[in-house]
């Protein structure tokens, strides 16, 4: 092995510094926020440890538990699983829609962005409560419309059978991120491209398919992505939903009944917070975590791949 | 009236990136929001040397952290504070005001200089944990020291929710009392002259006091569901007599003749009233608990199992008829009980981590014993005073719908739902065993109870 001369070497090692100053802020970020909890969790999760005494060797206990005896768990992880299927797929759907049609217009447009996109502005705590109270199946305004046209009024928030579709229409009701992200994706989509398309003689459906889709795949895979990641997050709605659907937003050592009703508005976030500040029990909100994190990531890794045939080289 | 308003978080801010490195960054942000909880968790451990050495007649400052929100409460509490001040001026007492029982928690977890050295919670349920991991102090040396004996102090049932396993980590600060709340005009309608004292004579009067309209009601006499506000099995438990518990500690509730009886009744008033599905589509009409719309005010429902807020509460939203109380009846054949009730209250203690105790115990004697302070705060916030001097004052509201409930929580055989270590996971473990049993989706009872039974062990060793 030649031995390398002392300038080079110098300038290597300012190379190398240079690119580690660069780097600081984000490996900073990223063993602080990143690998140090994801160690901690793993190391908590097999301990006992209530948060308050010192933590104790468990072994897989808190596996066990979570997986055999908590009984929230499987309940929790089938809605979360739900809501990734159905709110991401229609949010998707109905985010591209209504992009679609809005750069169609040509009157006004600016208003009804501004009308798209305003509820996603709406605190999420408030545009919850506002739900529940809109479609209260005794009292609210939803049902007495559906009364009026002699359609079958659901029990929404207070049905196990509608709750999650109830939560489906507030997610959809603010998809002024995703409108804002699809307009810009399709007003970016080259115009020759459709002329070309139609002197071809495609008709709509076909321009859609062959000129708009294969533009526009990467942003579609992204919202797909952060759409999945986002709902297994899914924590406030379905909390505030289910607590202010029940009744129970207060009283003296009364606890509530977690996702009400009949556990139809559990999701994952929920139970991690229920295992570690309600009942105590950090060690198997830890397991939880880390399920979660293993599905969001299993999940992220197969739609990355397959969606990367969507994606030319330059994406 | 109670304000357990827990604290909701609310989700990550939405990130709106459109490149694979942005996507990337997603993923990190997930994992770590998933994994803060358990490094805010991890990071510290609560439980620090708490000593009580130091001189109470030090000039000091102590930090009091309490649940209470509306303005009339605030101002009760802070008008007491500042008797205590008056009192002993070398302790000045820094007041933090709607704190949730989950801040209180991480609060107790984390210690360190920020940390509260008098914490009062709304949550009665945590008492077990808070004592036997040590978060709050054992109060039973300051009791000593002050020459309080608590038996003579306290009402028994408010000792027993206080303490956990012999630990007394926390004394309590006024209660709240369970009772029944019935439509004075109905009754008379209905043609009943009496309060019902027995179960049989609840339901008839329950009957007697529907209205059937279409498939649904114009008036119904009682809502006896489990997710009709107050009606949880706790609440319907203190009148059976049920234990819980057995004395090894294991859940008893499969084998406790009350718990039968008490799921027995409320799915037999459940048929009786109409049935379950047309009870939760009425149910569904039901305005607010803590709203003017509630039920009971709206004359909806004619009879109200709720604790002593209810009747002013009702008066300030306007109710047009008049309102009676009474103890929630007994079972058949054990009038000689009727009287009692469900109990259950504010908490108080000291932080462990305190250096500062005796400090503050200061306060916490003061707030919890001079009956003075007692019964002001009392009648500000129309809470059950929690001390046997406090509820013989004569200085007490004397309001004969709040005396009922004040007679209740004095009653030798009201009670509370033991503690447990995991907080009130039994309870809802319970309810939902309630929720199946009276909707028929749990046709076998002594299977349910003893599937209960079984969860609950497992998720207490879990816990433990």
């Amino acid at each position: 092995m030649t031995t390398m001369h002392p300038g080079l070497r110098a300038r290597r090692r300012r190379s190398l510094l240079r690119t580690a100053g660069f780097l600081s802020p984000w490996l900073i970020g990223f063993s602080v926020f990143f690998a140090y909890p994801l160690l901690a969790t793993v190391y908590f999760s097999f301990m006992k440890y209530d948060g308050f005494t010192a933590p104790t060797w468990n072994g897989l206990e808190n596996w066990s538990y979570v997986f055999r005896d908590y009984p929230f768990f499987w309940p929790a992880l089938g809605n979360t699983l739900w809501l990734v299927a159905v709110m991401v797929t229609l949010r998707v759907a109905f985010g591209l829609g209504i992009g679609l049609l809005i750069t169609k217009i040509k009157t006004g447009p600016g208003l009804f962005r501004t009308f798209f996109y305003l509820p996603y502005l709406a605190p999420p705590v408030a545009a919850t409560m506002s739900f529940v109270f809109l479609l209260n199946p005794g009292t609210g305004p939803a049902n007495t419309v559906l009364d009026f046209f002699g359609l079958p009024q659901p029990g929404w928030f207070k049905d196990a059978d509608w709750s999650k579709p109830a939560l489906t229409l507030l997610a959809l009701w603010g998809i002024g991120d995703l409108m804002v992200i699809f307009m810009a994706a399709l007003l970016d989509v080259p115009k020759d491209q459709y002329e070309a398309a139609e002197l071809d003689g495609a008709g709509a459906f076909a321009r859609f398919r062959w000129v708009t889709l294969p533009n526009i795949a990467p942003i579609v895979l992204f919202a797909v992505i952060t759409g999945v990641i986002e709902t297994m997050q899914y924590y406030t709605q379905p909390l505030v939903a289910g607590k202010v659907a029940s009744g129970v937003i207060g009283g003296s050592g009364q606890q509530f009944e977690p996702g009400y009703p009949d556990e139809s508005t559990l999701t994952v976030p929920q139970i991690v917070y229920n295992l570690g500040f309600q009942r105590f029990d950090t060690g198997s909100a830890c397991v939880v975590s880390l399920v979660l994190f293993a599905l969001a990531m299993a999940f992220t890794a197969l739609l990355m791949r397959r969606g990367s045939g969507f994606l030319s080289a330059e994406d | 009236m109670p304000g357990n308003r827990r604290a909701v978080r609310s989700t990550p801010a939405r990130t709106q990136a459109r490149t694979r490195t942005r996507t990337h960054t997603r993923t990190s942000a997930a994992l770590a929001a998933a994994a803060a909880v358990c490094l805010l968790a991890g990071a510290c451990t609560g439980s620090g040397g708490g000593t009580a050495e130091d001189d109470p007649n030090a000039e000091t400052t102590l930090t009091f952290w309490h649940g209470w929100s509306a303005p009339s409460e605030v101002e009760a509490i802070d008008a007491n504070i500042d008797a205590f001040e008056k009192k002993h001026p070398n302790i000045t007492v820094k007041v933090v005001k709607n704190v949730s029982d989950d801040k209180l928690n991480q609060a107790l977890r984390a210690g360190g200089d920020k940390a509260p050295d008098v914490v009062s919670s709304f949550a009665t349920d945590n008492v077990g944990r808070f004592c036997s991991a040590r978060a709050l102090a054992d109060l039973k040396p300051f009791l000593a020291k002050s020459g309080i004996d608590p038996a003579k102090t306290f009402p028994k049932p408010m000792l027993e929710y206080t303490q956990y396993e012999g630990v007394r980590c926390t004394l309590p600060l006024l209660g709240d009392a369970y009772g029944l709340y019935y439509n004075k005009d109905a009754f008379e309608k209905a043609g009943i002259t009496e309060p019902p004292r027995t179960f049989s004579e609840f339901d008839k009067a329950a009957e007697k006091l529907t209205r059937h309209k279409g498939d649904s009601y114009s008036q119904l006499g009682f809502m006896p569901n489990y997710h009709g506000y107050e009606t949880t099995v706790e609440h319907y438990g203190a009148q059976f007599g049920v234990d819980w518990f057995g004395e090894d500690g294991k859940a008893a509730n499969a084998s406790d003749p009350g718990m039968k009886k008490l799921f027995q009744w409320q799915r037999g008033l459940v048929e009786k009233l109409g049935g379950f599905s047309k009870l939760e589509r009425y149910r569904s009409s039901f305005g607010d608990e803590w709203g003017a719309k509630h039920p009971f005010h709206t004359g909806q429902v004619a009879m109200q199992l709720d604790g002593e807020w209810r009747g002013k509460m009702a008066r300030d939203a306007g109710v047009d008829f008049e309102i009676g109380t009474a103890p929630l009846p007994v079972p058949d054949g054990e009038t000689e009980s009727y009287g009692k009730g469900y109990l259950s209250g504010t908490v108080i203690g000291i932080a462990q981590s305190s250096p500062k105790q005796n400090a503050a115990w200061e306060l916490v004697r003061f707030l919890t014993t001079d009956t003075g302070a007692v019964v002001d705060f009392a009648n500000a916030i129309h809470n059950v005073p929690s001390t046997l001097a406090a509820m013989k004052s004569p200085r007490l509201n004397k309001d004969p719908d709040y005396r009922t409930f004040v007679k209740i929580a004095r009653h030798p055989e009201s009670r509370h739902a033991p503690g447990s270590v995991n907080g009130a996971a039994f309870l809802l473990t319970l309810q939902d065993l309630g929720y199946d049993y009276e909707s028929g989706r749990e046709k076998n009872l002594d299977a349910g109870l003893e599937k209960a039974d079984r969860q609950i062990d497992k998720d207490i060793a879990q816990a433990e």
